[in-house]
């Protein structure tokens, strides 16, 4: 709290009409999108308790939606959402569901690239327009951030980390913060590596040419 | 620099010969680590997404989202002109800009958070009138928006911002007590007398709760908003004649803190207690969301 910043008090700048059930849901969509290489064809929300109960009063469906597509928290253009998708050829829809023990503002984000392939974020808005990432596809992550980040998809082996984090000194980039989330040893891992300097998106191609049983490699530029 | 109390934020003040709004550019130069130009300039961005919400929410009679705000704000800016009212023709024109802020805000117009979207129109309202009726040029604005923003902090920091939390006086509260310390900068007070003006805001309406219908950020949060205009303006005006807040600022903003936290969680933005719970507010939540489409998946 002591390093807040005086837009974090005066701020965001943020599309109404709340920062949790608007500004908040923007962004999930937007993390979910930057976690996606191809063209989204088709999106599926799930949203739960109150995102559900109140999405239209407050236009979390638009502002999910929005930012899938890649609008920011405010842009003029979320409002018109639905009819940017509709003229696009983005198929969207909207369901209930309902899970024990989970946030208010909750939502699944299923986006559908046209080789059918399926990527699932799960994640909600805990308020004043944070977000939390709770799931990536099925592997459970408690995942806020404010940095740009590089998200790895791997095996889990031994010495991947080392290999990852010394190709990132050799670019004399800074970590300030990493995640290693999996469900099994040696299976499938995500590892979110937070980073303070702004970093070409070139490098998430070389790291995963250059380090094995690295699956993918994704760039969240959360500004 | 920096500071986690009025008090630490007084003494810097003191020690330097500094005005709240110089300690706080300092401080955030310091934690951002960016220049100052870069500061304002961003300053003066959200000036002007504040002053364009004004203009949006006045602009149309258009619905909003819930359907609950008809355009009230542009109707009131609309009968201005002949001091028919018990308010001044002036005074009521601020009430319609911060109306206006949350209409705006309702049809997902663009805002800037102040500190929270459900009152984010006190502050643009305040600066705008003071901007046309003293002639202040940017700068000037962007000292008001940095006195804003330490009291803000502060609060942050020793209690919270949120009616989730805090109810409605911990929104409306602390964006009327960081408006009045704003104005008091403008019109060249001290920094007690802003933290002074701070005071009164919150002792104004402690207790406030947060009890939106049908969970909105509409009912009656737009009118609040108006409220917290009219309550800014007074304690601005009161702090600047030298009066001064019995119960210095930290302690207000701990009692306001303690005041939330020990509200029933009906009353703290849930829409299950007060305005919310009365049987008209019941029905119409239930015409709002009783034909929401959402089919029942998984």
């Amino acid at each position: 709290m002591g390093n807040n910043s005086l837009f974090d008090v005066i701020g965001p700048v943020m599309v109404g009409p709340s920062s949790s059930h608007t500004a908040g849901a923007a962004k999930l969509g937007k993390l979910a999108r930057q976690l996606v290489h191809g063209e989204i064809v088709e999106v599926r929300f799930i949203l739960y308790d109150s995102f559900a109960r109140t999405y239209r009063g407050h236009g979390t469906g638009k502002a999910l939606l929005g930012g899938v597509m890649g609008y920011d928290l405010d842009s003029e253009e979320i409002k018109h959402a639905e009819t940017i998708a509709t003229f696009r050829g983005l198929k969207f829809s909207y369901e209930e569901g309902q899970k024990d023990g989970i946030h208010p503002n909750s939502v699944d984000i299923h986006l559908i690239e046209e080789s059918g392939k399926e990527t699932i974020l799960s994640g909600s808005s805990i308020g004043g327009g944070n977000v939390v990432i709770t799931s990536i596809n099925g592997i459970e992550t408690r995942l806020q951030t404010n940095l740009p980040a590089l998200v790895t998809h791997h095996r889990d082996r031994v010495g991947i980390l080392a290999e990852i984090t010394k190709f990132l000194a050799q670019k004399k980039l800074n970590i300030a913060g990493m995640n290693l989330y999996r469900n099994a040893a040696g299976k499938d891992a995500y590892m979110v590596v937070e980073i303070d300097q702004i970093f070409d998106e070139a490098i998430s191609q070389e790291l995963r040419d250059l380090i094995d049983d690295i699956m993918d490699v994704f760039v969240i530029e959360n500004r | 620099m920096n500071f986690f109390s009025g008090k630490q934020l007084l003494d810097l003040c003191k020690e330097n010969n500094l005005d709240i709004w110089q300690v706080m550019l300092d401080r955030e130069i310091e934690t951002s680590g960016r220049t100052e130009d870069e500061i304002f300039a961003d300053i003066e961005h959200s000036l002007g997404v504040m002053f364009h919400s004004i203009d949006q929410g006045l602009a149309t009679y258009d619905h909003s989202l819930g359907g609950l705000l008809t355009g009230q704000s542009k109707k009131l800016y609309e009968e201005l002109g002949e001091e028919k009212f018990y308010l001044p023709d002036r005074t009521l024109k601020v009430v319609a800009y911060a109306m206006a802020v949350m209409e705006c805000n309702a049809r997902m117009g663009v805002i800037v958070a102040a500190p929270t979207a459900g009152s984010s129109g006190i502050l643009p309202a305040v600066l705008k009138d003071a901007k046309e009726t003293m002639g202040l040029d940017t700068q000037q604005l962007a000292q008001a928006f940095l006195t804003a923003g330490a009291v803000g902090l502060i609060v942050m920091h020793n209690a919270s911002i949120s009616g989730a939390k805090g109810g409605c006086q911990a929104e409306i509260g602390t964006s009327t007590a960081m408006s009045a310390a704003a104005l008091v900068q403008l019109k060249g007070g001290s920094p007690k007398q802003c933290l002074d003006a701070a005071s009164f805001a919150y002792k104004n309406i402690l207790g406030l709760a947060c009890d939106p219908i049908a969970g909105l950020v509409e009912v009656p949060c737009a009118k609040r908003n108006g409220l917290g205009v009219l309550n800014a303006m007074l304690c601005a005006d009161l702090a600047l004649l030298e009066i001064s807040s019995l119960v210095p600022f930290d302690e207000v903003v701990d009692a306001m803190y303690l005041v939330g936290i020990s509200m029933p969680a009906t009353l703290r933005e849930t829409a299950l207690g007060g305005l919310a719970a009365t049987p008209t507010a019941k029905r119409i939540e239930h015409d709002l969301f009783s034909n929401s489409e959402l089919s029942k998946g998984k």
